[in-house]
């Protein structure tokens, strides 16, 4: 793929920082893509919004910096509002249900992640694992056993179990991404 | 591997065995990768009282034989400029890490910024030599490292390896070149007896006396002040001449090996883009786009920052009408670039200090022909 | 003399003024060094800057004289390198307890086998006569023509507080018992303080009406009290008084060879 910016954001704490570099060491081991993991530091890193940001791309990545993604995902309000502004247009994203948004052009899928995490696995420890998941289903960035090889390598020992059920959990919403389509401008436009 | 990260693996595949430091935001993942790794391999780390101390231990663990490194950022880089001095005078073999983040003062702890490039040459009070390494990615955060360490050794002085936050924090795929490649550099050991030692006696052309270490057998005595070839304090105005040259000579001599650099698209332009550490990034991405625009646009991204490498900036430059320098200050390395040129060729600015990464679109402005 | 071994006779005669105390404190140290029986290549002395921090260079071992008040996190970094070497501070009252205070109890804190020789003249001497934070209160110097309004440091309550092993105070005028805390000073692991009361006759005697040294030394016999002596004497008594004396010797474990343990244990036992 060409140069391909993803933000994965949320609340501090929730683990999409790891989540990041997971992403990024797949693509490392596993393709012979260019990768580039950033992160927010500091205070931002552990309360309120807080994000990373993956860039992929088939060639080398000069700029290192994420501009205009071309996926976000916001499981938080607060790290919506800070981080949607400049999505790309066309660029796909995906809000937990509880977050408010506002209609847009490109693909926007409202999932109840945080929910479903909670319910199907109790704990929403590991909401960082099924959203990565989903991401990676999505865009088949590398295969589903590759990720789980390197999600185990950098989860605690004994949380293995609850991570794959996170893994499996994040394919499955991948794969029925489209029952949380909601309409875009022009969609609703049509109708 | 992320950029700090990879400036430790590189500290110790070049052999360093002692880190002393104090924590400070954006270098701490430094601190905490030597302090997790060293032990591993029988090295010693230790988290100093303070900045000052941590300079000051690196110092004192180098003469006792170690290869020894310390990471910081500005308001710790300030701090520890007195001992810089003192380690240069003396001639201690050491390394100093500075992940620079937007200053002045407390500033920006997690936003990157070039503002310490002339502290890095200047900080330290008298008229020294500098040896200043600049990073563009996490590849070069390993082999300026490593670099900086054999550098270090060779050369018996204080090398400053001048990151800033975002190669700092930046994660990357980086291809470690293989151990058997990288040849490991030692401080010079001497060859008569102990009694016959004397600490700045210079006896080979490359104007580096030996270091043996404490315990050694050879005993010496060691001096801020300006001392002869015995160590001993002289303020004898031939013996402080001669010190001082010999401090910047043993570094000028072979500052043509000492000039990393790389260039990109040089035949034919008639444009050039001169940048260094995480500015580079974006102006290679500038460069690119420039020339995806049918410009003809050249780049140097200049590895080695001190001793200004002037005689490439001139042999690239020389040619071109319109040279842009880009930096995230105010404007600090233009100015060894405009003494250059001598008003010969403009030079013009593409300058961001707010914590935000420069932009390639910034510099782009700043070349001639783009709309 | 056979402890001549230890000094570089050629670099004598001594910097220091006629009538300082400080050529005898130096000699102090070389006697307690004497006396340990250290292989004289492995003992490195470590200074700052300031009067005192000039005696490195008379020594003959490993020296270094370095920037004021950092001698001690020097000493850190060597001993930290090498726990093989015996490593010696000599530091003043300006370099030790004012600049390089805070490196003086980090040290005792940690432990770390060094030796902190404070060579105490109550003044700063090097820069001309101004007062430091031992100076007594009420005495002149140059930078408190009207009389120092600030209480002196009392290093010795410092050192044993914050974790040294080993704590004493003694006198150039007391000499023999000076030696004897060198011995001990230098014979126990971990970290030792010893502070040696100094005179200085050129910047402060001569301002504070003790106009020789012999006045200077004098002083110090009229003022020392011993510390067991102390314990029963009430403070308004002690005012003035330097209490002399051993105040802790104490056998806690030493930073480096528990560092050593730390890097048999990450190895798993195995280098």
């Amino acid at each position: 793929m060409a140069r391909y910016e993803i933000r994965l954001s949320g609340a501090g704490g929730q683990g999409l920082i790891l989540a990041g570099i997971i992403l990024a060491e797949a693509v490392v081991k596993f393709t012979d893509k260019e990768v580039i993991q950033t992160q927010s530091y500091g205070p931002e890193a552990r309360g309120g919004a807080s994000k990373a940001e993956v860039i992929i791309s088939d060639e080398e990545i000069d700029y290192p910096q994420v501009n205009k993604p071309d996926f976000l995902l916001a499981l938080t309000q607060e790290a919506y509002n800070k981080y949607n502004r400049d999505l790309k247009e066309y660029g796909i994203m995906v809000v937990d249900e509880r977050v408010d948004i506002a209609m847009r052009g490109g693909p926007t899928y409202v999932v109840p992640i945080q929910k479903l995490t909670q319910e199907k696995l109790g704990t929403r420890m590991v909401v960082n694992v099924v959203s990565l998941a989903l991401f990676n289903k999505l865009h088949e960035v590398v295969e589903s056993e590759k990720l789980k090889e390197v999600v185990l390598a950098r989860v605690p020992k004994g949380t293995e179990e609850l991570n794959e059920k996170a893994l499996a959990l994040g394919e499955e919403l991948a794969s029925n991404l489209n029952q949380y389509k909601i309409k875009t401008k022009e969609e609703e436009e049509e109708e | 591997m992320q950029g700090n990260e990879a400036c430790v693996e590189g500290a110790l595949d070049a052999g360093v065995t002692f880190y002393a430091g104090y924590p400070i935001t954006p270098s701490s993942e430094i601190a905490e990768d030597f302090a997790a790794k060293l032990p591993r391999v029988g090295g010693k780390f230790i988290q100093m009282e303070d900045e000052i101390a941590s300079m000051a231990a690196v110092v004192g663990a180098s003469l006792a034989g170690e290869k020894a490194v310390t990471a910081t950022s500005g308001p710790g880089f300030s701090l520890k400029q007195e001992i810089i001095g003192f380690a240069g005078m003396i001639e201690a073999p050491c390394v100093v890490m500075n992940v620079q983040r937007a200053g002045p003062s407390t500033g920006l702890p997690t936003s990157p910024a070039q503002g310490d490039v002339m502290q890095a040459r200047w900080g330290t009070h008298g008229d020294h030599p500098a040896l200043v390494l600049c990073p563009s990615s996490v590849a070069d955060a390993y082999l300026l490292s490593f670099q900086a360490v054999n550098w270090a050794e060779r050369f018996r002085t204080p090398v400053i390896l001048l990151l800033d936050e975002t190669i700092g924090h930046l994660r990357e795929r980086v291809i470690l070149p293989r151990k058997d490649e990288m040849v490991i550099a030692n401080r010079k050991q001497p060859q008569g007896s102990p009694e016959s030692f004397q600490p700045y006696d210079i006896l080979d052309e490359d104007l580096i006396p030996p270091l043996p270490p404490y315990g050694s057998g050879f005993r010496f005595h060691t001096t801020g002040l300006y001392h002869d070839e015995t160590g001993f304090p002289s303020n004898r105005p031939e013996v402080t001449h001669r010190l001082l040259e010999r401090l910047h000579q043993k570094i000028d001599k072979y500052k043509e090996t000492l000039f990393l650099y790389e260039t990109y698209g040089l035949r034919q332009a008639n444009q050039l883009i001169i940048s260094y550490g995480a500015s580079a990034r974006s102006a290679k991405a500038a460069w690119r786009i420039a020339r995806e625009k049918g410009l003809l646009v050249g780049l140097l991204i200049l590895k080695t920052i001190w001793p200004f490498p002037e005689e490439i900036v001139t042999q690239v430059g020389h040619d071109k009408n319109n040279i842009v320098v880009a930096e995230m200050n105010r404007g600090q390395l233009i100015g060894e670039v405009e003494r250059v040129m001598d008003k010969r060729i403009p030079v013009r600015g593409a300058q961001r200090a707010d914590g935000v990464l420069i932009t390639p679109e910034q510099i782009l402005a700043k070349l001639e022909g783009v709309n | 003399m056979e402890l001549e071994k230890y000094f570089r006779i050629e670099k004598l005669p001594h910097i220091w003024c006629p009538g300082c105390g400080h050529g005898s404190v130096m000699m102090s140290i070389v006697k307690g060094i004497d006396k340990a029986g250290w292989d004289p290549t492995k003992v490195v002395v470590v200074s700052g800057i300031g009067c005192s921090s000039r005696a490195p260079g008379y020594m003959n071992f490993n020296t270094l004289h370095t920037v004021h008040g950092r001698p001690i996190a020097f000493a850190t970094g060597i001993k930290l390198a090498n726990p093989e070497l015996k490593v010696i501070v000599i530091t003043g009252d300006g370099d030790g307890a004012a600049i390089g205070g805070n490196h003086l109890i980090h040290a005792c804190r940690r432990n770390i086998g060094i030796n902190v020789v404070l060579f105490n003249n109550q003044i700063y001497g090097m820069t001309s006569g101004q007062y430091s934070p031992m100076t007594p209160q009420g005495s002149m110097a140059t930078t408190s023509p009207y009389g120092n309004i600030e209480p002196p440091f009392d290093l010795c309550e410092l050192t044993r507080s914050a974790g040294a092993n080993f704590v004493a105070r003694g006198t150039v005028y007391h000499l023999p018992k000076l030696d004897n805390y060198m011995e001990k000073a230098f014979a126990r692991e971990g970290f030792s303080y010893v502070e040696a009361i100094s005179q200085c006759p050129t910047y402060y005697g001569r301002r504070n009406k003790l106009r020789s040294p012999l006045e200077m030394l004098e002083w110090q016999k009229k003022n020392a009290v011993d510390i067991k002596k102390a314990q029963d004497m009430d403070p308004e008594e002690l005012k003035g008084k330097i209490v002399t004396g051993i105040f802790a010797e104490k056998d806690e474990e030493e930073y480096t060879s528990k560092y050593d343990q730390l890097i048999s244990s990450v190895q798993g036992g195995k280098k």
